[in-house]
C-alpha cells in the first residue's frame, strides 16, 4: 500500500471521528424520542461560526472556542426542546419535519444574513502546523479534532451505559410512562438529551472549523452525512454511529482520492440510498 | 350550493387580478403565485393526502424544467415539446425511486427523498450534456407563439391559471375516488388500512407518480417563463422546501391549501426581495423559517384548517342560538 493511500485513510479516519461525534447526537435524540432533527447539520454549522467568532473577536483558539461552542449549542438545544420539540413531538409527523426544517432555515439564513455567503476560514496554523509520522503527513488541527472527537464519543457511550443518568435516559427511551412511574421525569431527561446532542454538534463544529470551509450552507451537507451515519450505524446506537462515522470518513476520502473530489458526496449519498433500500435497520441495528 | 357560490367568486377574483393590479411587477407576482400553487398542489397529493412527506420533489420539478430547455438546446424544438417528455420521464423516475423509498415510513422516506434530490443535483452539475453548473437556456428571441416566450407576464398568468385549474380538478377527482379514500386511510394508519384490505403500496406509488408528473409540468412552465434552468434554480433543495412549506402553511391535505400558502409566501418573498435588494435574500428565508417553526408549533394543520375550524365553530354557535330560539 502506497504511503499516499495510508495518508488518505488516516485523514478519513480523523474526519470520520468528527462525523461520529455529531452523528451520535442525532442518533441519541432519534433513538430516545423518535424525533428526527433536520436542523442537525445546521447546529454543527452554528458551532463552526461560534468558533469563528471566538477566533476573530476574542483571538482565542480551539481551546476557548470548543468549550464555548459546546455551551452555546447545548443551551440552544434546551431552548429548542422546550420551545418547539416538546410540542411537535405529540403532533403529526408533518409538524415534526416542518418544525425542524423551519429551524434549519432560520439558523442557516440568520448566519447567511449576518456573515454573508462567503467562505470563511480560520488560519490553518491555529493548532500548530503539520508533522510527519512514519512519512505520513498529518495536520495537527485534524489530529486534535479526530482524537478529541473519538474520546468524547466514547465518553458519551460510557455516560449512556455506565451512569445513573444514562440509565434514566435509556429508561425514558424504552417506555416514558413506565419511567415516570419509577420517579424519572421524562421531560428533564429529554431536555438533557437535547442539550447533549446539540452540545456534541457544537464541539464537532468548533473542532472542524480549524480545517474545514466555514459557510452557511455547510450544514446541509453535514446534515446528510449525519443521516447517513445514523442510518448506517442503527438508530439510537452510539457505538454504531462511531463505527459508521469512521467508515464514512474513510469511504469519502478514498473516493475523493481515487475517483475525484466532486464525486465523494455522490458516493456517500448513493451508499445511503443503497443502505436504506437493503438494510433499513442499519449495520448494527436490530429490526 | 354555497360552496359553488364562493368558488365562483374566487374564480372571478383570480381572473380579474391582473387587470386590477396591472403593473408588470404585480402581474408577474400573480403568475408566480399560480405557478408555485401548481407545484404545491402537486406535492399535496403525496405529501398532504397520502401523508408521505417528500422533501425531494425538486427532482421532478427539475426534470420538467430540464426537458423543456433541453428540447430547445439540443433539438431546436419549442420548449413545449419537452413538457410531455419531462412528464413521462418524471413519472418513470417516480416509479423507480418510489418502489424502494415508499416502503420506508415516516422520516426515513423524507430523508431518502432528500438524498435522491441531492444526488440528482450533483449528477446534473457534473453532466456536460445538461449544461453542468451553467445550465440550459431557452430561445432568446421567440420564433413563434409556440416557444411560449413572452415579455409580459399576462399570458403566463392565464396559462398557469388553466394548468392550476386542471391540477386541482384532478386532485378533487382523486380525493372523491376510491384512491382518495385509500390514501386518507393510509395517512391515518397504514397498518389499519392494510389490514382492511387497502392496497397500500400500490396506492402510494400511484399517488407518487401522479404527483411527480404534475410537479414536472410546473417545472417546465417555470423554465419557459424564466428562459433558463441551472442546478440551483431547477434542482436546489430550497425549491423542494418551498413547495412543501407552501402546501403545509395553507393546509396539507386540503384542496385549496397549497394555493392559500402560495398566495401568502410568494408575495412575502418577492416583496421583501424587491424592498431589501440583494441583502434581503438571507432575511427572506429567516422570516420563512420563523413562520414555519411557528406553524409547526401552534397550527400544524395549516391556515386553511384554522379558518375551517373557526367557520365551523361560528356555524354551530349560530345553530345552537337558532335551536334556543326555536325552543323558547
Amino acid at each position: 500500500m502506497s504511503i499516499v493511500l495510508v495518508q488518505v485513510i488516516v485523514g478519513g479516519l480523523l474526519l470520520g471521528a468528527v462525523y461520529a461525534l455529531f452523528s451520535s447526537g442525532l442518533t441519541l435524540v432519534w433513538g430516545m424520542m423518535n424525533v428526527v432533527n433536520f436542523a442537525h447539520g445546521d447546529f454543527v454549522m452554528l458551532g463552526m461560526y461560534v468558533a469563528y467568532v471566538v477566533y476573530t473577536l476574542l483571538g482565542g483558539g480551539p481551546l476557548l472556542g470548543a468549550p464555548l461552542a459546546t455551551l452555546v449549542l447545548a443551551t440552544l438545544g434546551i431552548v429548542v426542546y422546550f420551545g418547539l420539540i416538546r410540542d411537535v413531538m405529540k403532533g403529526p409527523m408533518l409538524a415534526q419535519i416542518l418544525g425542524t426544517f423551519g429551524l434549519a432555515l432560520l439558523l442557516r439564513y440568520s448566519v447567511f444574513w449576518w456573515f454573508g455567503a462567503n467562505f470563511l476560514s480560520l488560519p490553518g496554523d491555529l493548532v500548530g502546523g503539520t508533522f510527519d509520522v512514519f512519512g505520513i503527513r498529518i495536520e495537527a488541527s485534524r489530529l486534535l479534532a479526530g482524537i478529541v472527537a473519538l474520546l468524547v464519543t466514547f465518553g458519551l457511550h460510557l455516560l449512556l451505559t455506565r451512569t445513573t443518568l444514562g440509565s434514566r435516559m435509556l429508561a425514558v427511551a424504552e417506555d416514558s410512562t413506565a419511567a415516570q412511574l419509577m420517579g424519572i421525569r421524562p421531560d428533564s431527561m429529554q431536555a438533557i438529551a437535547w442539550a447533549i446532542a446539540a452540545g456534541a454538534t457544537g464541539l464537532a463544529g468548533a473542532l472542524i472549523a480549524t480545517f474545514f470551509y466555514v459557510v452557511p450552507t455547510v450544514g446541509e451537507t453535514l446534515g446528510i452525512v449525519a443521516f447517513v451515519t445514523v442510518s448506517l450505524g442503527g438508530f439510537g446506537s452510539v457505538p454504531g454511529a462511531l463505527i459508521a462515522g469512521l467508515l464514512i470518513g474513510v469511504i469519502e476520502s478514498l473516493s475523493g482520492y481515487l475517483i475525484g473530489a466532486v464525486y465523494k458526496d455522490m458516493v456517500v449519498y448513493a451508499l445511503f440510498l443503497g443502505f436504506l433500500w437493503f438494510r433499513p435497520q442499519g449495520l448494527m441495528g436490530k429490526t | 350550493m354555497r360552496r359553488t357560490f364562493w368558488l365562483a367568486i374566487a374564480i372571478v377574483l383570480v381572473v380579474a387580478y391582473p387587470w386590477v393590479f396591472s403593473t408588470p411587477f404585480q402581474q408577474r407576482l400573480g403568475a408566480l403565485v399560480l405557478l408555485y400553487a401548481i407545484a404545491a398542489s402537486a406535492w399535496n397529493i403525496i405529501g398532504g393526502y397520502a401523508g408521505q412527506v417528500s422533501v425531494g420533489h425538486v427532482v421532478f420539478f427539475g426534470c420538467g424544467a430540464y426537458a423543456a430547455m433541453g428540447a430547445y438546446t439540443h433539438f431546436a424544438l419549442s420548449p413545449l415539446v419537452g413538457l410531455p417528455a419531462g412528464l413521462v420521464a418524471s413519472v418513470a423516475i417516480a416509479a423507480v425511486i418510489g418502489v424502494p423509498t415508499l416502503r420506508l415510513s415516516g422520516h426515513y422516506f423524507s430523508m431518502a427523498t432528500i438524498a435522491v434530490a441531492e444526488l440528482a443535483r450533483l449528477i446534473v452539475t457534473n453532466t456536460d450534456y445538461l449544461g453542468a453548473a451553467v445550465g440550459l437556456s431557452g430561445p432568446t428571441v421567440p420564433r413563434n407563439v409556440f416557444d411560449l416566450s413572452f415579455i409580459s407576464a399576462l399570458p403566463y398568468y392565464y396559462l398557469f391559471f388553466a394548468v392550476l385549474a386542471v391540477t386541482l380538478a384532478i386532485t378533487w377527482w382523486m380525493t372523491n375516488s376510491r384512491m382518495g379514500f385509500y390514501l386518507r386511510a393510509i395517512r391515518d394508519s397504514e397498518r389499519a388500512a392494510r389490514s382492511l384490505g387497502a392496497p397500500a403500496s400500490r396506492t402510494k406509488l400511484y399517488a407518487y407518480m401522479l404527483s411527480a408528473g404534475l410537479t414536472s409540468v410546473a417545472g417546465a412552465l417555470y423554465a419557459m417563463m424564466f428562459g433558463f434552468v441551472d442546478p440551483d434554480s431547477g434542482l436546489g433543495l430550497l425549491i423542494s422546501v418551498k413547495i412543501l412549506i407552501m402546501a403545509a402553511l395553507g393546509g396539507a391535505g386540503l384542496l385549496f391549501g397549497p394555493l392559500v400558502g402560495a398566495a401568502i409566501l410568494v408575495p412575502l418573498e418577492e416583496i421583501s426581495n424587491s424592498l431589501l435588494g440583494g441583502k434581503g435574500a438571507g432575511l427572506t428565508f429567516v422570516v420563512y423559517g420563523a413562520i414555519i417553526v411557528l406553524i409547526a408549533r401552534f397550527q400544524p394543520g395549516g391556515i386553511l384548517a384554522l379558518i375551517n375550524r373557526l367557520w365551523a365553530k361560528r356555524k354551530t354557535k349560530q345553530e345552537s342560538k337558532q335551536g334556543a330560539a326555536d325552543a323558547s
